[in-house]
């Protein structure tokens, strides 16, 4: 049977809430052999030892010690989007089996969130839109106002592949960019005119729009806490696309209900989704989006065409495009 | 920035050449500031409290109560109207109580609500401010046009929903960088869409009354279409025209039904552009994916209004100068230009009956 000429790839499942595509299957049977998790667990011993690879999407299948054990000829795990922080990288890499994701294809998308976020929040964009639509609007107020993009300053956390798309958007909007990265980027702070921050408070001082680009690691971890967010203006608002851990947020919560700066806008929380009764959803000046970062259809299909190109290099043993090094 | 030095810089010619204007000769000569109609300050409709202190800079503030109080006395010394968010409504009846009325000093570039030919058959010249709102309202194009790709309203949502316990995989908007922009009037505002969406690497594609030179063009990267073209080729098609009898319902049947299937529709003119009958039927039918829109026809719409319901359309409640630094920005150049008129010196923002 042709399917099993093609390498076995372990996916948790097909549709349903977390699962691969329905229209990304075909594409990936004309090239893998799919097993799923279920299939997996019922038949544990004779698929234990057929599966070379791991598609790994929305973070799911969970791999843990247990799974590495039973998977004797495991090479690689393509993970989907740039974030790696849901994986272990030491114990995969003890096991000899190595790791691709996909930070550059989703690179664009989130950089146009980011500045998506930002543009709702300081125009109030969703709160008028809930205005135009609500049943006991009569007119529409005047001197209802929002504060303007163009010409405002922006200071971008993480100026890696994502914080420097931003700071290319943002410059057409004349924007004044500042920015605080591990690494100074010289010629890249030339060609969108930013300002380097060494010191993450001059930043945060100066800023009207505080934009996270990071990766979450334990350097980055709550890295904008209580001080952070009073060293930021009272007119300041926080946009967050990177990961929900990178806030303290119930420091964030506190400085928006106290008014020690102006809003926020989070397309990433933790968890996700929040908890229903969690005060971030009951504040007026809080756009939150459910983690929508690269979510769009072309960005998906890329995804998958970059995770298959990895799983297939791996297995080739030729070098693994996106390969995350440890 | 730019901009703001020139506006600065028309303040301080106007502020320059303000006269005394003398009552009565034989009287010592009291300075007086010229008589400005308003609308009201504060409350639902009047100018903001910071703008008033502005204009009363320049100009005797009398608002529309104070003047139909005593209409006789107050009319003759109102010698300009400021007009915020369409109030005053300029009518007949008013024009004929201000026989000294020289110039109306409109908030934001768009006319349409000013009946010119009537205002120019009193001699009395028209303004407005077309520096002031260019940038908010191009911001404002870009932000529709982002949060109708990314489904941003519906997303946040189903972020705060009580219902909500996961977050769907494969819940997707689309993409907006490198897609097709086609702007419908490139403007002073239509070309700062042009200048925002160039950076998001869109393709981007213009119709506009008469066509911009050659270096303008390359400086976006935006190519000239016919209207046809435009609407067959745009993934977003973004409305940036000032209204006028030619560009009433420039958009209806026939145009919503030239555009893709999978398009975005975005209005950030006035509502009377758009046939809005259409509008609502190329939306139920799919004919045209979605619709962002700042202006309706009225504004607000009817609550019973099929647009409110639908889930692929996004209304804001005309918002696109509604920014503080906008705002400010308004108010100094109707200033400028109500005192060049008063003041006759050359005129920085004249509107033209057509």
């Amino acid at each position: 049977m042709e399917g099993q000429e093609l390498p076995c790839v372990l996916i948790d499942c097909i549709g349903g809430k977390h699962g691969v595509y329905e229209d990304h299957v075909e594409f990936l049977k004309e090239r893998f052999c799919l097993i799923t998790m279920k299939e997996y667990l019922e038949n544990k011993n004779f698929l234990g030892k057929k599966i070379r690879a791991i598609y790994m999407w929305y973070h799911k299948p969970v791999i843990n010690e247990e799974l590495l054990q039973s998977l004797p000829n495991l090479k690689i795990v393509a993970s989907s989007g740039a974030g790696i922080d849901h994986l272990d990288l030491n114990l995969l890499s003890s096991y000899g089996v190595k790791v691709s994701n996909t930070p550059f294809i989703v690179s664009t998308d989130t950089a146009d969130l980011g500045m998506a976020l930002m543009l709702a929040s300081s125009r109030r964009l969703v709160e008028g839109h809930q205005m135009a639509i609500s049943p006991d609007t009569e007119y529409f107020p005047a001197n209802w106002l929002g504060a303007e993009v163009s010409g405002a300053t922006l200071g971008i956390i993480g100026m890696g592949t994502i914080g420097y798309k931003v700071a290319e958007r943002a410059k057409a909007f004349e924007m004044k960019i500042l920015y605080h990265n591990r690494k100074q980027r010289n010629k890249e702070e030339r060609a969108v005119g930013a300002t380097y921050c060494k010191k993450i408070d001059d930043l945060l001082q100066q800023a009207d729009f505080v934009m996270l680009a990071v990766n979450l690691t334990p350097q980055t971890h709550k890295m904008i806490g209580k001080r952070e967010l009073q060293l930021m203006k009272p007119t300041a608002i926080l946009i967050n696309i990177s990961r929900g851990l990178v806030v303290d947020q119930d420091a964030l919560v506190e400085a928006l209900q106290n008014k020690v700066i102006k809003a926020a806008a989070l397309d990433v929380t933790y968890p996700e989704p929040l908890p229903r009764d969690h005060p971030l959803l009951k504040l007026k000046n809080v756009i939150i989006t459910p983690h929508i970062g690269s979510a769009t259809v072309k960005t998906r299909h890329l995804m998958k065409e970059n995770m298959t190109e990895s799983i297939q290099a791996g297995l080739a043993g030729l070098p693994i495009p996106n390969e995350v090094l440890l | 920035m730019l901009k703001y030095r020139m506006l600065h810089g028309l303040w301080q010619v106007a502020k320059g050449l303000q006269r005394t204007v003398p009552e009565h000769p034989k009287v010592m000569a009291e300075p007086q500031l010229p008589g400005l109609l308003i609308m009201g300050i504060g409350g639902t409709h009047g100018v903001q409290e910071s703008l008033a202190a502005l204009l009363k800079k320049h100009f005797c503030l009398i608002t529309m109560k104070e003047l139909l109080e005593n209409k006789k006395e107050m009319g003759k010394k109102i010698q300009s109207i400021f007009v915020s968010e369409f109030r005053p409504t300029i009518d007949r009846e008013l024009l004929e109580s201000l026989p000294n009325l020289k110039v109306i000093g409109n908030s934001g570039v768009g006319v349409d609500h000013l009946n010119l030919k009537m205002i120019s058959n009193f001699g009395v010249k028209v303004t407005n401010t077309p520096h002031a709102v260019a940038d908010s309202t191009a911001d404002m194009g870009m932000a529709l046009m982002l949060a109708s790709a990314r489904r941003l309203v519906e997303g946040s949502q189903i972020a705060v929903s009580p219902d909500t316990n996961y977050f769907a995989a494969d819940w997707l908007g689309v993409e907006v960088t490198r897609a097709t922009l086609g702007i419908i009037g490139m403007g002073r505002i239509g070309y700062k869409v042009a200048q925002r969406a160039r950076a998001f690497e869109m393709r981007i594609l213009y119709h506009n009354r008469n066509r911009r030179s050659k270096e303008e063009e390359q400086a976006v990267g935006a190519c000239y279409c016919e209207m046809e073209d435009l609407l067959q080729k745009s993934d977003f098609v973004m409305l940036v025209v000032n209204l006028t009898p030619q560009t009433e319902k420039l958009i209806g049947k026939k145009e919503l039904g030239l555009m893709k299937p999978t398009a975005t529709l975005i209005n950030i003119s006035r509502g009377a552009v758009i046939d809005q009958d259409a509008l609502v039927e190329a939306l139920q039918n799919k004919t045209i994916k979605a619709a962002a829109l700042d202006v309706t026809y009225p504004e607000p719409l009817p609550r019973n209004h099929p647009l409110l319901k639908l889930s692929n359309v996004i209304i804001t409640p005309h918002i696109g100068t509604a920014t503080v630094q906008a705002t400010h920005m308004t108010a100094e150049e109707a200033i400028a230009n109500m005192l060049s008129v008063l003041n006759c010196q050359p005129i920085p923002s004249e509107v033209f009956p057509q």
